[in-house]
């Protein structure tokens, strides 16, 4: 193949330069270390593989880490939309500073989250002391777990619906409005549908990212085999135990799964740019 | 709420007004629930940081934030961040100029790999490392006969560092230099000036804000890993122990007012990332409003 099949033609030098370091370094940084683990889980014959990774401490794993990420991206699209909504309909004092505070789960390091959270939930904390005078358990428990996903997810649904959001025109809403849609009707209809596919692009971004969260779990899980352990966690264990083969096949059904999400999100994320640039 | 305003020029202005807006006890509602949600888990847990840190006297928190081993993972942390984020913003600008410049076939494989490290687990990433540079990695014997040591040693927590924050400056730079397209540059070119400086003088200008947007998150990202460090870095107390890992040793060991003293330290950085963040976005706009990009 020559170059120029495959490169339109530009009068911008460095192309050869730039690709080619960023190729270099992709390969050496990302992909080498992960090809190295695919390639370490492969020193496993097929039945090894299949016990360690179908084993019931790791399926009991999968269930809590798959589960509680579920529930934790649901509860962010519930409340993301919420958020989004306030932020860019309504004005109220201090709405700047709510909004760059939105961003904090990226800022925050997980360990202090997942400290902060502890100290909130445990049953003599803040919060934990009420929940358990009713009777419920938050940290050390699969809440507890949830409810750091939560954290962890929460920007994740806001800033993907915020700009659609914000772009959408107020002339289709009277449009609605004047055609005699009351104002449920509207939203169901009308802004429900163009907000969709962002909607899921967010709940996608934060179940992935809540899947692989290892910093704040750690801490309120409390991780107790079989109960309170994540997938993430069990590979930790796995290693601490030198059982690197065993470690690799977790890890590389994890990496695999991570895979898929990341395709997944592409494809929602080429839904919701055709559905926003279609309109403008 | 349902009399019409006395300077509404046209009584339908005012009904159309009230069928684009929700009734006023649903905005009061819908808001409540927002700032409660955002207050539960976004700032308690900030409250309870700064609180528990200083719950046992300022004096403890001096004392715990400038305890040799404190120092040293502060140290370790800033070393770190200081070596990967360069890493990356290198990488960013080399990726973006070829990605946002040309048309190439295998581009958009190529943006889907730059995200990869965000989708993937840090614990993965540490074992990855580990299968590489570990005693019984890929290239374990090897490093043993040349007395290389990468895992359990500075170099491995720069490499987890590194991986971790990979997207981040890219992420920034790609969107906005598709956007900017081509002609700035072939314009510089036209006019005489070489390669370097039509990307020093004409691209890199133009992109400095969000540059510098990716800059800092990447820092926030490097200084704050856990998961990933916590894996390569063997956790050896004044050699290998980073501002994350020492706050997990301490609260590991009870003593809470410590792990909250170093905690502040790394929600302050956060806090100041997001002050940057939002002031970087308000020059951004600024200079979009202004019609010049710089």
């Amino acid at each position: 193949m020559t170059k120029s099949s495959w490169l339109k033609p530009t009068v911008l030098p460095g192309f050869g330069l730039s690709l080619g370091f960023a190729t270099f370094y992709l390969s050496l940084i990302v992909l080498l270390p992960l090809a190295a683990l695919l390639g370490h889980s492969l020193t496993l014959s097929w039945a090894e593989f299949w016990k360690v990774v179908a084993s019931d401490r790791a399926i009991a794993s999968y269930q809590l880490t798959f589960g509680a990420s579920f529930i934790a991206a649901a509860v962010n699209l519930v409340f993301g939309l919420i958020v989004a909504w306030v932020l860019v309909r309504y004005n109220f004092f201090g709405k700047k500073v709510i909004d760059a505070l939105v961003d904090l789960p990226f800022a925050l390091p997980t360990a202090v989250a997942g400290i902060a959270l502890t100290a909130i939930y445990a049953p003599n904390g803040w919060i934990g002391q009420h929940l358990s005078a009713w009777g419920i358990k938050a940290a050390y428990s699969p809440l507890g777990v949830t409810l750091a996903l939560i954290f962890i997810g929460l920007p994740f649904v806001v800033r993907t619906v915020q700009p659609v959001l914000e772009d959408l025109e107020k002339e289709i809403e009277e449009a609605a409005a004047s055609l005699g849609a009351n104002r449920l009707q509207t939203f169901c209809r009308i802004l429900f549908p163009a907000l969709l596919p962002s909607l899921l692009t967010g709940f996608a971004l934060a179940f992935a990212r809540a899947v692989g969260e290892y910093g704040s779990v750690v801490f309120i899980s409390g991780n107790m085999p079989m109960k309170t352990e994540i997938t993430p966690l069990l590979i930790m264990t796995r290693l601490e135990q030198f059982d690197y083969a065993g470690a690799a096949a977790l890890g590389s059904v994890m990496l695999l799964i991570s895979f898929i999400l990341l395709l997944l999100i592409n494809l929602l994320q080429h839904w919701s740019n055709n559905r926003h640039g279609a309109k403008a | 709420m349902s009399s019409t305003p006395l300077h509404s020029p046209h009584p339908a202005a005012a009904t159309l007004r009230k069928a684009t807006t929700e009734p006023l006890w649903v905005r009061l509602l819908l808001t409540c629930i927002a700032l409660l949600f955002l207050a539960l888990f976004l700032v308690l847990p900030l409250i309870i940081v700064f609180s528990e840190a200083f719950a046992r006297g300022a004096e403890l928190y001096w004392a715990s934030i400038s305890e040799p081993a404190a120092l040293h993972a502060i140290k370790l942390t800033l070393i770190a961040a200081a070596i990967a984020v360069p890493c990356n913003v290198i990488f960013g600008l080399a990726a973006s100029w070829a990605i946002a410049k040309f048309q190439f076939k295998g581009r958009q494989l190529l943006i889907t790999l730059i995200d990869l490290p965000i989708a993937v687990s840090p614990v993965i990433v540490g074992l990855s490392l580990m299968l590489i540079f570990g005693a019984r990695g890929y290239l374990g014997d090897w490093l043993m006969d040349h007395d290389v040591r990468i895992m359990f040693a500075v170099p491995g927590i720069v490499l987890a560092t590194i991986f971790i924050t990979f997207p981040f400056v890219a992420r920034e730079l790609i969107p906005l230099m598709q956007e900017q397209g081509r002609e700035q540059e072939e314009a510089a070119l036209t006019l005489g000036a070489n390669g370097w400086q039509t990307f020093f003088r004409v691209t890199l200008p133009s992109v400095k804000w969000a540059l510098l947007y990716g800059v800092i998150l990447a820092n926030a990202r490097a200084m704050g890993e856990f998961g990933a460090v916590s894996v390569v870095s063997g956790k050896i107390r004044e050699q290998t122990n980073t501002m994350p890992l020492h706050i997990e040793i301490l609260y590991n060991e009870y003593q809470f007012a410590a792990a909250f003293a170093v905690s502040s330290l790394l929600a302050l950085l956060a806090l100041v990332t997001l002050l940057l963040k939002s002031l970087l976005e308000y020059k951004a706009a600024k200079d979009l409003a202004a019609g010049q990009p710089h």
